[in-house]
């Protein structure tokens, strides 16, 4: 099996990749690249993405056929895929950062920004908070409620159907920080810089 | 609900860990990666490395102490001492950190903030602010705290934030290695004034200290060397405290 870390200059995404192959050991392939046919030809996928919402679904376009290719993926082979903050975000229609910008359009809805209640509330929303799980999922196999995770984001992903969500954390109002949609898993958080539970979420990510 | 972050700091000296005392007098304490990963192991919420002398000297070890500790801690970790370009940013980035701090090179020209937090994102963007009391008011200082700058520590912070920084590193350069607590009062002043995270560092001597750059200070996060360093405290231990006076933080 191999699982591959889709590379479109989304900023930094060296914790992804140690994360992985920590987890990984060697017993399964961890991939780094930009390469369509490899992308194409993986297992699972794994989508990172940090700055706004319109960087980096600028730089997925700057990848001739980059696009194509993940909407293939996800959506007509049905392989697992995991997006990670603004990885997970990219998946609505449509985000506000920046400008208006059209997302991948894989789970209707917005990416907007944290009401802050006129300052109440510090953005970015940096540092460890608590999952509410609201509905069991494979990637959360053995992870508690109310287990903590670290976020870093201004953004928040609001889906349509709420069914999509498997859990929300508190800050400012209930803010989505996990997705499921069939092969499709979302993180808001950081799982490659949560510890051990983080590491736990990447591990059950790599064994569906 | 949102934590508040306990962070201990190591200061690298070419690959080694070091804390100064006013920046001087410099103590050889070990191996940073295995530093770090005590830390994490422990509880840390973020490391941070400072590379300490790095505005005049080499500073090509510092990648490679971050390569290495990236591949071992799986917490965020945030590097800074003499970052000045969006060439040194990205290459700290590529080597593992998750955050860069900007010190100098952020009060010479706000460019490289502006620029790099749209570049990298605001999240990986700290600028550190080191201040020193006169009368009145805090002045900033740069190059290590050896030179003083006369800009207004609070004006700066604003400022930082509107060019694009994601947090606050505040430094009391009066308080720094004194181990007498913080100065709550820039503290306080900074966090008030921003809608970032402040992260308090510079003075802390005794847990207490830690509760009051939280609870007086408004800080989000607390930054300290000196007492997690020479093993006077552990950072479970200062959490359990903070947790018994009170303060969210991560158990």
């Amino acid at each position: 099996m191999n699982v591959t870390i889709v590379d479109y200059n989304s900023g930094n995404i060296s914790s992804v990749i140690n994360s992985f192959k920590e987890v990984a050991k060697d017993k399964v392939k961890i991939e780094v690249t930009s390469d369509l046919n490899k992308i194409k030809s993986s297992d699972k996928l794994v989508l990172p993405g940090q700055g706004s919402f319109k960087s980096c679904v600028d730089a997925l376009k700057n990848i001739k056929g980059l696009v194509d290719v993940l909407n293939d993926f996800a959506t007509n082979h049905k392989k697992p895929l995991l997006g990670i903050c603004v990885g997970l975000q990219m998946f609505a229609d449509i985000g506000y950062e920046e400008s208006e910008t059209k997302g991948l359009g894989w789970i209707p809805g917005k990416v907007s920004k944290i009401d802050n209640q006129n300052g109440k509330y510090k953005l970015p929303h940096i540092g460890w908070n608590q999952l509410n799980t609201l509905k069991d999922s494979k990637i959360f196999k053995n992870i508690e409620n109310d287990s903590h995770m670290y976020f870093v984001h201004s953004y928040e992903f609001i889906p349509k159907d709420k069914s999509v969500i498997i859990a929300t954390t508190d800050y400012s109002s209930k803010i989505v920080c996990a997705v499921e949609k069939d092969n499709i898993f979302g993180t808001q958080f950081h799982p490659e810089k949560s510890d051990k539970l983080g590491l736990k979420i990447i591990e059950n990510f790599i064994n569906l | 609900m949102l934590k508040n972050r306990i962070i201990p700091c190591l200061d690298v000296k070419n690959g080694r860990v070091v804390k100064g005392i006013n920046f001087i007098d410099l103590k050889d304490a070990g191996d940073p990666v295995e530093q770090a990963k005590i830390y994490s192991d422990g509880g840390a919420d973020e490391i941070c490395f400072l590379d300490i002398t790095a505005s005049n000297e080499n500073r090509d070890t510092i990648y490679d102490v971050v390569e290495k500790t990236s591949k071992k801690c799986f917490v965020p970790l945030t590097v800074g001492g003499g970052v000045r370009t969006i060439e040194d940013i990205n290459k700290l980035l590529n080597c593992g950190a998750d955050k860069v701090s900007i010190n100098t090179a952020a009060v010479q020209n706000s460019t490289v903030v502006v620029e790099s937090s749209k570049k990298f994102g605001s999240q990986c963007i700290v600028v550190a602010i080191d201040a020193k009391k006169n009368d009145e008011k805090w002045e900033i200082f740069t190059h290590g705290g050896r030179n003083n700058t006369g800009i207004d520590a609070i004006e700066f912070a604003k400022k930082m934030e509107d060019s694009g920084a994601g947090e606050l590193l505040v430094t009391s350069m009066d308080r720094d290695g004194t181990q007498v607590g913080y100065d709550i009062d820039l503290m306080s002043k900074i966090s008030s004034k921003v809608n970032i995270p402040v992260i308090a560092s510079g003075g802390v001597g005794n847990l207490d200290h830690l509760v009051d750059g939280i609870k007086l200070g408004k800080a989000s996060a607390v930054l300290a060397a000196s007492i997690f360093h020479y093993g006077k405290h552990s950072v479970k231990e200062a959490k359990e405290y903070l947790d018994k006076k009170g303060i969210p933080v991560r158990i």
